[in-house]
């Protein structure tokens, strides 16, 4: 009886090494897991900001102003007096939060679009793939841009827009696997089993499909993160009282010339979270072995 | 070739026209009409203004009207603006934006494939990792981070070149276009790498080394064709990056451009401006993403024949 559990142990043990592998070949890369570090305390950051920022959000000090970096504020003060540090920690929750909320609207969009096209093919497929390259050719930032201004600039909307728009690819590589999957013998044998078409792709062709998606989630985040400061730059995005890196920035370049800090170090923020994504996104695609996910 | 070319005429037909009615609807859709101002405006006047931006027909008598007025090239008049038609200020902003996004395009192209190519030859080396380490923090730099770096480098700190304006003052374009292509540069760098390493480990190339051809001409009269396909399909979304680029470029250096004029008008909510001017970028765009598409199917035998095949 005791080998027998041993020997289940082992085959569950076989059965995850993929993973296994893949998280050796990641860890062994130094740019993805200095990325993925990086981005982990960036995270855990915005999420104690309102506990761990050194001044509170409001805190205004107009006989100080302008302030180069110094002791009491590392990273200097705006023309308010409001502690740079605080504002790109508290820019940082909105810009991180637009990045992963927005992202995950389109992963949940596309693989659920694509897998249903993939599964159940035929004369359904074609239509939703097409609707799908019907959209692929629409020019969406300018679509975006024309919604804030219908719509007014609110957080939610912009969610959504940018996660509209981004679900098309997410759709095509989930529909690519499915198709590939919907082929092997273990799906066929959970349909000659009888399970529903919505348990098979849930149990079965889903969590197959991990590897692309992952690695595209990766790269859509910095893409996403990107899209929302290009807008709020503009003054179409995140709208005060609140703040985001883009917004910062804006702000930023109008004084570069007298508070340069005010624009480098919100800069500085975004860059750096971008580069660690992009970093941890190919790492991922080297570990997990995916080709041909990059479009 | 040419049922292919067919195929992605037709299917651009329906985008164009999507975009056209969604963009119409949205934009009537939007809270406020275009002369609820603060100041009171006499009702007859009001209705004589909204009876000459025919705004006192039923909707959908309105899109029909604009459909027809669409067809002959009009694109209205600007409500901001009284007396300018869309037309007008979109052929005033067309030539300097087309410039822009030649001289960024040009960049681009050039920095963009010799450092893609460079670094495919050595991979793995030195000479691959410093290119791509420089085309990462290009693609990581936004043009709105990068433009204000710039102008503080060389406009303020440096004091080489102009800031702001376009064709006033000589070097006035640099900055510009530097802003607007890098991003670009960095991409088809790395599109171009990936694409040679593929065509350098086919059999073609070895052939071709075998006779004994020396190392440029494999390059230059047999990898380039192949190895540069992806660049090429990349033209046509890198062209909407482009446009929406000019967006960003243009606030920044105070560019009177279609960027600087669509901005503009979603600040104004100049609504026939808004119209006019999707209606116009999207065709744009989607004319380019054509143009493109069939470039590299041109050049890519392989995919030609998949669309002689079927579907």
């Amino acid at each position: 009886m005791t080998t027998d559990v041993s020997i289940v142990l082992t085959d569950a043990e076989q059965g995850s090494s993929l993973w296994h592998d893949a998280w050796i070949r990641l860890s062994k890369n130094k740019m993805a897991v200095g990325g993925g570090a990086i981005l982990l305390t960036f995270i855990v950051v915005a999420l104690l900001t309102p506990w761990i920022a050194p001044y509170s959000y409001e805190a205004q000090n107009l006989d100080l102003g302008a302030s180069p970096p110094s002791a009491a504020h590392w990273l200097g003060t705006d023309i308010f007096g409001r502690d740079v540090l605080t504002q790109i920690m508290y820019g940082g929750r909105v810009s991180l939060a637009v990045g992963f909320i927005a992202t995950g609207v389109a992963l949940i969009i596309g693989v659920t679009w694509g897998a249903v096209a993939g599964y159940v093919g035929g004369r359904v497929d074609a239509i939703m793939m097409r609707l799908v390259d019907i959209l692929y050719a629409l020019p969406f930032m300018i679509f975006i841009v024309l919604l804030m201004v219908v719509f007014g600039r609110n957080v939610l909307l912009l969610f959504l827009a940018i996660g509209a728009v981004e679900w098309l690819t997410m759709a095509r590589i989930m529909r690519s696997q499915v198709q590939s999957l919907r082929q092997q013998e273990f799906v066929e044998a959970a349909v000659s089993l009888g399970l529903s078409p919505i348990t098979i792709i849930r149990r079965h062709v889903v969590p197959n499909a991990l590897g692309p998606i992952i690695v595209y989630t990766t790269l859509t985040i910095p893409s996403v993160m990107l899209l929302e400061a290009f807008l709020s730059f503009l003054g179409l995005g995140i709208q005060p009282p609140q703040t985001s890196w883009g917004l910062l920035i804006s702000y930023g370049a109008e004084t570069m010339e007298e508070y340069p800090w005010l624009l480098i170090f919100p800069g500085l923020a975004l860059t750096i979270t971008l580069f660690s994504l992009n970093f941890l996104g190919d790492g991922l695609r080297d570990a997990l072995d995916v080709r041909g996910s990059k479009d | 070739m040419l049922r292919f070319m067919l195929i992605r005429i037709l299917q651009a037909i329906p985008v164009i026209f999507v975009v056209i009615t969604a963009t119409f609807f949205l934009v009537r859709s939007a809270p406020g009409g275009p002369f609820d101002q603060e100041k009171v405006v006499i009702p007859e006047v009001k209705k004589a203004l909204e009876a000459q931006y025919k705004l006192d027909l039923p909707l959908h008598e309105q899109y029909f009207a604009y459909l027809g007025d669409l067809a002959q090239g009009d694109l209205g008049p600007s409500f901001k603006y009284p007396g300018r038609s869309v037309n007008e200020i979109l052929f005033s902003g067309l030539p300097v934006t087309a410039e822009l996004g030649f001289y960024a395009l040009l960049i681009a192209l050039c920095i963009g494939v010799t450092a893609g190519v460079f670094a495919s030859l050595r991979p793995n080396t030195a000479q691959d990792y410093i290119p791509m380490s420089l085309a990462m923090i290009g693609i990581c730099m936004p043009s709105f981070l990068l433009g204000p770096l710039l102008v503080l480098v060389f406009g303020i700190y440096l004091d080489w070149l102009p800031i702001t304006g376009w064709g006033d003052i000589p070097g006035d374009k640099i900055l510009p276009s530097i802003t607007l292509g890098s991003a670009y540069a960095a991409y088809i760098a790395r599109l171009s790498r990936a694409g040679m390493l593929e065509i350098l480990s086919q059999d073609y190339i070895r052939t071709a080394r075998a006779k004994g051809l020396p190392e440029w001409q494999v390059v230059t009269r047999h990898a380039l064709r192949g190895g540069l396909i992806p660049v090429i399909a990349f033209l046509g979304p890198a062209f909407a990056g482009l446009l929406a680029g000019s967006f960003v470029v243009e606030t920044i250096f105070q560019i009177p451009g279609l960027g600087r004029f669509y901005v503009q008008a979603a600040f104004n909510r100049d609504y026939t401006m808004i119209l006019g001017t999707t209606v116009f970028l999207s065709t744009l765009i989607v004319f380019f993403n054509l143009v493109s598409d069939i470039t590299a199917a041109w050049l890519n035998p392989r995919l030609r024949a998949q669309f002689k095949g079927g579907s």
